[in-house]
């Protein structure tokens, strides 16, 4: 149930800047892997703010069942993530994912 | 109107701790900041409505991943300062990018028609149900094996993980199961005829040594 004085409208713009937001983050930080994994999951909270707002314009539970497989979703990968910088750093002394070419041809 | 104000403020704070996150100099800062950010998203959630999802917000984002996020950070030694050179550089381009997007997004919100659509599984009045009960109803009934999928997604993700930073070092004794069991009598003990006062040479092999 949306509340009275506000409407879908006011939560999908939050959650349009915020995914602006995380989309600015990856961008400007070309260099820093784990601001940009940050940045990835402040567009997930914008998406999943999108799920409940509409979940509860439409009256339709859907939407938060599917919040909870975003969020599955995006524990996984920052799992995922963060394992595969530990070993990155490990191996290259460094963080700079802009120079990771190793696997060019 | 309490609910008006609760809503500007929460939306307020997430979106100035979202520029936090992405501006900070140190990447300790932005991880505090993304905990601010996802306290108020869950305040947001709890204005819709969605205790539940509010509540596991913050136990998973908070409790599970930005902890994660604060080890890697702090344990890894970076020069981070360096990793901010070509900050300035891309930061015309960014803005580009997130400008042209933010301006479709708001205009996709307003050419949004209010589709009439048909509840599939619709909210329960709050007053007979509770929003975590009418959940486990749609979650563990229509949407079982989602569920049972999302759980084997954590479990490859955990494996994948502890697959990925485990790491053999080379002074350390494990244990070879394989060795163990092909292990036989034959291979360590041996009879031997003894004669009296004259005694056995020992073989000076290591005992239980499987390697």
């Amino acid at each position: 149930m949306i509340p009275a004085n506000l409407s879908v409208e006011h939560f999908l713009i939050v959650a349009a800047a915020l995914f602006t937001l995380g989309v600015l983050g990856v961008f400007i930080n070309r260099k820093n892997i784990i601001v940009i994994l940050m940045a990835i999951e402040m567009m997930l909270l914008a998406v999943n703010l999108n799920f409940v707002a509409f979940s509860a314009q439409l009256h339709d539970l859907v939407g938060q069942v599917f919040v909870m497989f975003t969020l599955t979703v995006a524990a996984a990968e920052a799992a995922i993530g963060l394992a595969i910088l530990v070993i990155y750093f490990r191996r290259l002394g460094n963080i700079e994912v802009a120079e990771a070419s190793q696997m060019k041809g | 109107m309490i609910i008006q104000i609760a809503f500007y403020l929460f939306s307020t704070v997430l979106l100035l701790a979202a520029v936090g996150v992405v501006f900070a100099r140190n990447p300790v800062h932005s991880v505090l900041l993304l905990i601010l950010c996802f306290f108020n998203a869950a305040g947001l959630f709890l204005l819709l409505g969605a205790e539940f999802l509010a509540l596991i917000m913050v136990i998973v984002y908070v409790g599970a991943v930005a902890v994660l996020f604060l080890f890697v950070v702090m344990m890894l030694d970076v020069n981070f300062a360096q990793l901010r050179a070509g900050f300035i550089k891309m930061l015309p381009v960014g803005l580009a990018v997130g400008g042209v997007l933010l301006a479709q997004l708001i205009f996709v919100i307003h050419a949004w028609p209010h589709l009439l659509a048909l509840p599939h599984a619709p909210i329960p009045n709050p007053a007979n149900v509770t929003n975590t009960a009418a959940l486990g109803q749609v979650l563990y009934t229509n949407y079982f094996y989602v569920f049972q999928m999302s759980g084997l997604v954590l479990l490859v993700a955990m494996i994948g993980a502890i697959v990925l930073t485990q790491r053999h070092r080379g002074d350390t004794r494990r244990q070879s199961v394989a060795a163990q069991t092909q292990r036989t009598a034959a291979d360590t003990v041996e009879m031997m005829q003894v004669a009296v006062g004259a005694g056995v040479d020992i073989p000076t092999t290591n005992m239980g040594d499987s390697k």
